[in-house]
């Protein structure tokens, strides 16, 4: 086992040399994109300790991201008590905030089953967007809360998109190591047994309400800070910057990469970026192939490849396509780990 | 908030408006019902599905059909769709894990939804509806004829719903299929065939739903998205196994949300939809079977 050990904190150091070097790279605008996509990898990562070890379902982690955006725009828009907060500082409250969120909610998850809870976390999704409504006052309402832009803070000598990208990433870094050390250790194994069952799990004299809440709680909060993250790039928050499609398409990213595969994951991240940030591109890409005619103006051809290809693979592919390569190159690394 | 003074004429009015709204939300939840029933999973794209075939039969009159002359073939559209979605993508996840049928109808709920703004286009329309909104007396109470007929067509509709699961050996046999899957094969019943048959019935539900809001509505692809939540709030109200909880669900949960809507202040019309959801959530921890739902109990 320790050579596994030492593969994956290799595998995370050459992440963290990746994530260094690449804005070297790319252009500044991919830069931005990049860091989309991080946020998109974060908000999944929590996701992926919900579903993939304590076996619960979410459909509504897109209204987890609302409240971390919510709160960075509030605190640095409306300030407290009059003092603006940098947004920086506002990404671990809105974690926080995000975080408490999910506890409420994970409480009485504990009491419901798996199609249950998925209802009332789509049920999240779908009403969100009636709360800023609601309290315009404070939240904005549709015309929603416009941040400060997008700066290099400290004087820093890097352009605002490579910083946001910095800044992602670095997050999306510490949040993977966090979550890799969490399920490789005893947490991870008490939620794994709960998912395989809770009643052989209880018996053992595990507590399944501290462990399922606390699972809903981190991934509430992994959700906030993507969120957050979210709000400060695009300098601006009202209900359609996390539309209620976004709970859908992160619960689909999650089945369409695999739970617990970190290829998988970015695969995911990548999707949902196209799918929501890039619609109108993929249209006029895909009416460039021939025999196709697409009005750019309809931009529901990537939703239709995406869905079908989600009901594709889970059919065909049960495990997601993570768990594919896994079964694929299984065999390989199973090898080399019992050289060991 | 002016809330103005209260009558019993605009009372009665809104219990009618609700009874209206609860018709819809009814013919929604028995969709969801039946096909629970039948995959012991939620269809997420039940919504989906009935806007869809609502957009078909937007198309025909489109094209110079009458409402009632696109009608029936909109429900025969819808059936047979309904029954090919089963035979298709819900056949091969049958025995997988709760979830993946979950994510599967998601998937679906995507591809519909994608496919209506490929073909149509996002936006809404207008859509032109069989009755109109003229008023008339009901024992001194105005009410839309428009009203009258959508919960008239709901009531028929599960009406006959109720004659032929009752009185028809199909009925028998998707009845069966719901209970017990292994007794009925065992007995001869084509278990495979009645599952399918089960999502062609629910498709047409939710078509005649689609196509009774739509009026009300205004016609967009993303049209029956909270259509639906409240659908689930009905089907939950009232047993997520239980057809007659379905409908009386139904009913209930509109008069309570339009009451609620008009009278509580605070509520109004932007927190209807939270309404909803905390009403699901009250039932499932309070009353998890619903008011009609069989009490679960599992083996250990």
């Amino acid at each position: 086992m320790k050579l596994k050990l030492s593969l994956e904190v290799l595998g995370l150091l050459c992440l963290a040399a990746l994530i260094a070097v690449m804005p070297r790279l790319v252009s500044s605008f991919t830069a931005y994109e990049m860091a989309t996509v991080g946020m998109y990898f974060i908000a999944l990562l929590g996701l992926s300790i919900l579903t993939g070890y304590s076996g619960q379902i979410s459909l509504g982690h897109g209204a987890f991201m609302a409240i971390g955006g919510y709160t960075t725009a509030v605190l640095s828009v409306n300030g407290v008590y009059g003092h603006h907060i940098r947004d920086l500082w506002t990404i671990p409250i809105a974690g926080v905030v995000a975080g408490a969120a999910g506890l409420l909610v994970g409480i009485p998850a504990l009491r419901l089953s798996g199609l249950y809870l998925a209802l009332i976390t789509f049920g999240i999704a779908v009403s969100f967007r009636q709360i800023p409504l609601k309290f315009d006052h404070f939240l904005g309402g549709t015309s929603g809360k416009v941040l400060s832009l997008l700066t290099t803070p400290f004087g820093l000598p890097t352009t605002p998109n490579n910083w946001i990208y910095y800044l992602t990433w670095g997050i999306a870094f510490v949040l993977l190591v966090i979550a890799w050390l969490f399920v490789r250790g005893k947490p991870g194994r008490t939620l794994k047994a709960i998912r395989d069952s809770e009643i052989a799990a209880a018996s053992s004299g595990i507590s399944l309400a501290r462990y399922k809440t606390l699972a809903f709680a981190m991934s509430a909060f992994y959700a906030g800070v993507a969120g957050s993250l979210y709000a400060i790039a695009r300098g601006f928050m009202n209900p359609d910057v996390f539309p209620i499609v976004l709970s859908v398409y992160l619960v689909a990213a999650l089945a369409l990469g695999g739970v617990d595969s970190f290829v998988g994951l970015i695969v995911g991240a990548s999707a949902i970026y196209v799918l929501v940030n890039r619609t109108a591109d993929v249209t006029r890409w895909i009416d460039h192939l021939p025999g196709v005619n697409l009005n750019p103006q309809r931009p529901g051809m990537p939703d239709v490849i995406f869905g079908a290809v989600l009901i594709l693979v889970l059919i065909v592919l049960p495990t997601g396509v993570g768990g594919a390569l896994r079964r694929l190159f299984g065999p390989l690394t199973t090898r080399l780990y019992s050289k060991s | 908030m002016y809330v103005a003074a209260f009558t019993w004429t605009e009372f009665a009015q809104q219990i009618a408006a609700g009874i209206r709204q609860g018709a819809v939300f009814a013919g929604l939840a028995l969709a969801l019902v039946i096909v629970y029933r039948s995959t012991r999973a939620i269809n997420f794209a039940q919504g989906e599905m009935a806007t869809f075939t609502t957009f078909i039969c937007w198309s025909l009159m489109n094209n110079g059909l009458s409402f009632w002359e696109a009608f029936p073939i909109v429900l025969v559209l819808a059936f047979a769709g309904g029954v090919a979605i089963e035979r298709t993508i819900i056949r091969p996840v049958e025995n997988a894990p709760v979830i993946t049928i979950v994510i599967v109808t998601l998937g679906l709920a995507l591809l519909l939804n994608g496919l209506m703004s490929v073909i149509w286009g996002g936006g809404n329309r207008p859509f032109n509806g069989p009755f109109s909104t003229r008023t008339i007396d009901v024992g001194g109470v105005p009410v839309s004829v428009q009203d009258i007929g959508i919960v008239a067509v709901s009531f028929v509709l599960v009406a006959l719903l109720a004659v032929f699961f009752r009185f028809t050996k199909l009925g028998l046999g998707l009845r069966a299929a719901a209970l017990n899957r292994d007794s009925s094969e065992l007995v001869g019943v084509r278990v495979g065939w009645m599952l399918a048959f089960g999502w062609g019935l629910a498709a047409v539900l939710g078509a005649v739903a689609g196509m009774m809001v739509a009026p009300i509505l205004f016609l967009d692809p993303n049209m029956m998205q909270t259509i639906l939540l409240y659908a689930f709030a009905a089907a939950v109200l009232g047993g997520l196994d239980s057809p007659v909880g379905a409908v009386v669900g139904g009913l209930l949960l509109g008069v309570a949300i339009t009451l609620l809507g008009r009278y509580v202040g605070f509520i109004g019309d932007t927190l209807k939809l939270p309404t909803a959801l905390l009403l699901i959530l009250l039932v499932l921890l309070v009353k998890p079977n619903g008011l009609f739902g069989r009490v679960a109990v599992r083996r250990v």
